[in-house]
């Protein structure tokens, strides 16, 4: 039987070391569906799972893949889907769902060029805001973007540890670029990497209420079968998991909801700094266009600018606040993503009187270097 | 408030409820709380513990069962049941799992499911209510309304054909269909019972009324429907699943048509995929 973790050096893509951080983990159940550029991460589950005792299914769509997941989460496990734009659209009523019964699970996707079914080849960033918003109603998401397929084996471990943590689905929004990218990939030894799961519940089963707040706002989850005969709707909701009608359960569940996320924002937010203590222009970056911001970085600073990257690990929720610090000292915010401008608006949002641009893309490619340096160059002539 | 002991003995199927929860939003003459209580009925039978079982309903007012009884349950989005049933069956095989929602649910936003998991002989237990309508959005035209009947959306009468589903059940792979009306209670919980007990993909289709949105349209009062599936009915075990569309004027057919062994789909999962020193069968068998 091949070990769940296959300590060593690799050579693989950004898919496959998806695969292989969320077997590291503890995933043991993937439902999906096949779509370019994720089907590689679908493949390589379909491999992996069954030799470490956990469970490969492909669905009829992703609708079905999404609502499979969530499933066999509440049998006390982790799990986890892969798609790209076109199914990322269908799973989004039960991404809602996923949410408000606040079942742990893990989606990925590896974005292509949209609207609609676009580029399938070819890498975008698209779908930033519809990771946020694209389920109806109001909420808070955490969703995450890798760089390399390094990041794409270690944060697929973070998006696991944050879900199980938090009660909810988490978002790796890679793209078609990273996805298909190969590069090397480090993977530590099993007892070097820290795994998280739910808290379970303890004390009498029949007073348990499984969405009564606990540590960090985040009630135990008991899995079916334990005897705490637990009734989850996506009804409005009151703390039994009872559905009421009413406003006053209706906002309870929400600050519930919303609170979890928002009063632990320091504990959910990565970001990475480079050269942005002297810096006058601060690039804004995630996946891979933090890579071409990387490079206008080093090209600005030979030109004598002072640029400097504040790059976005957790995209959602956004680092606001260290948006509003940087604000106080910079001359100007450049968002480098491949879209027409969708995080640029949360920089632009939070920048206050400090001007902001986008260094932006249709799709397909990434933006180029000398598009970011361009903008640079004018903003500090 | 005392406790009103003349009230005798508790409810049989007590345990089961979520009294907690009760009144239950169903209308007065409907059909689903008959439904209902053969499902609680059949499991009470099995005498399997409760915790061996979950039940998972989409959207509907027949959606609305898994609210009611006091198991682990999951009322999901519309259409949505048998995937999320799926997913419980494929990581918890153990489990049993029962699927009870409505015709609607089950057979126009979420037909591509049930075929899908027939096909694969998924494990799980599938209860349709079939009111001919949706009840719960007030009673407009569905996949199983009669031709020529009226709906909400249909003012004129329905212009479609509605669906055999034991049919479609039986042509997509399922291995034990039966069909019921919510006035053979005892007929219908004995055949739940049997579903549940057996591996594979069972569908067991129940007619009920929906007097509020259904029967009113159509001029038929609930006793009127009720004696239609008394006298309009014929049992028939092992009938062919072509021979049984929805026409009482006909005479509509109940009864066990189809009872197939076959591999489910997690059996064959686990003996292709799992490594051979994984599986109870082989460890048991050295
Ligand atoms: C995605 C989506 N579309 C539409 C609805 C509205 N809706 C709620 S119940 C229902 C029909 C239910 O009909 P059926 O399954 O036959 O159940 P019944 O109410 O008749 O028992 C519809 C269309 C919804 N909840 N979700
Ligand atoms: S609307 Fe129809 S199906 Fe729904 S509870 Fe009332 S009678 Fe029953």
């Amino acid at each position: 039987m091949k070990p769940q973790v296959l300590t060593g050096e690799h050579f693989i893509n950004g898919d496959e070391a998806c695969a292989e951080g969320a077997i590291a983990a503890g995933c043991r159940f993937f439902g999906g569906y096949p779509i370019t550029p994720a089907t590689e991460v679908a493949e390589q589950m379909s491999v992996r799972l069954p030799h470490v005792g956990g469970t490969f299914i492909q669905m009829e769509d992703e609708i079905a893949a999404m609502t499979s997941i969530l499933g066999a989460a509440w049998t006390g496990i982790k799990t986890m889907t892969a798609t790209s734009g076109p199914g990322f659209s269908l799973m989004m009523e039960t991404v809602g769902l996923a949410i408000v019964t606040e079942t742990p699970c893990v989606v990925v996707n590896v974005q292509r060029a949209g609207p609609s079914t676009g580029l399938p080849t070819q890498g975008a960033q698209g779908d930033m805001m519809q990771v946020r918003w694209g389920s109806h109603g109001d909420y808070e998401v955490i969703a995450l973007a890798p760089s390399s397929p390094q990041e794409m084996f270690d944060l697929t471990i973070t998006a696991f540890n944050l879900s199980e943590k938090y009660r909810t689905p988490v978002f790796i929004m890679s793209d078609e670029i990273v996805g298909h990218m190969s590069e090397k990939v480090v993977i530590p030894e099993a007892r070097k990497i820290r795994t998280v799961s739910r808290v379970k519940p303890a004390g009498r089963k029949d007073r348990f209420k499984p969405y009564q707040p606990g540590l960090l706002g985040v009630a135990p989850m008991p899995a079916i079968g334990d005897g705490y005969n637990v009734h989850v709707t996506g009804l409005t909701h009151d703390e039994k998991g009872y559905p009421v009608m009413s406003v006053d359960t209706q906002k309870e569940m929400m600050d519930r909801l919303l609170g979890k996320i928002r009063n632990n924002l320091d504990d959910i937010i990565l970001t990475e700094d480079y050269r942005l203590e002297d810096a006058d222009v601060v690039l804004v970056s995630y996946g891979v266009s933090a890579r071409t911001a990387y490079t206008a970085v080093e090209e600005a600073r030979e030109m004598g600018l002072r640029v400097g990257l504040l790059r976005l690990i957790t995209v959602w929720p956004f680092p606001e606040q260290r948006i509003r610090e940087l604000a106080k000292r910079v001359k100007a915010f450049i968002t480098v993503e491949i879209n027409m401008g969708q995080i640029s608006r949360e920089v632009e949002r939070c920048a206050g009187t400090v001007p902001g641009f986008t260094a932006g893309h249709h799709g397909g490619a990434v933006v180029p270097p000398d598009d970011v340096l361009k903008i640079a160059k004018e903003v500090l002539a | 408030m005392k406790h009103d002991e003349t009230a005798g003995m508790a409810h049989p199927l007590e345990d089961l409820v979520r009294m907690d929860r009760i009144p239950h939003i169903w209308c007065p003459g409907c059909g689903i709380g008959s439904v209902f209580t053969s499902c609680l009925t059949a499991v009470k039978q099995t005498n399997i513990p409760y915790n061996q079982f979950t039940m998972v309903s989409g959207i509907g007012c027949s959606g609305r069962g898994a609210g009611y009884i006091n198991i682990d349950s999951f009322h999901t989005t519309h259409g949505r049941a048998i995937p999320f049933a799926s997913g419980i069956k494929m990581a918890r095989p153990d489990l049993n799992v029962i699927v009870f929602s409505g015709d609607g649910d089950l057979f126009a936003i979420g037909g591509n499911h049930f075929i899908h998991a027939a096909r694969r002989n998924m494990d799980l237990t599938v209860i349709c209510v079939n009111n001919l309508t949706y009840g719960m959005t007030g009673g407009q035209v569905a996949a199983t309304t009669p031709f020529k009947a009226r709906s909400s959306t249909t003012a004129l009468g329905n212009p479609d054909t509605p669906f055999n589903l034991p049919l479609l059940a039986y042509a997509s792979g399922a291995t034990y269909v039966a069909r019921w009306t919510m006035l053979h209670a005892r007929d219908l919980a004995d055949c739940i019972q049997e579903a549940i007990l057996r591996r594979g993909f069972s569908f067991i289709e129940v007619l009920s009324p929906c007097p509020i949105n259904y029967g009113r349209r159509n001029r038929e009062k609930t006793l009127e429907t009720l004696k239609k599936y008394h006298d309009n009915t014929i049992v028939k075990n092992g009938a062919s699943p072509t021979e049984l569309e929805v026409d009482f004027n006909k005479g509509v057919i109940l009864g066990k048509f189809i009872d197939i062994e076959k591999p489910t789909c997690d059996e064959v999962y686990r003996r292709m995929y799992r490594p051979p020193e994984e599986t109870t069968e082989n460890r048991k068998s050295r």
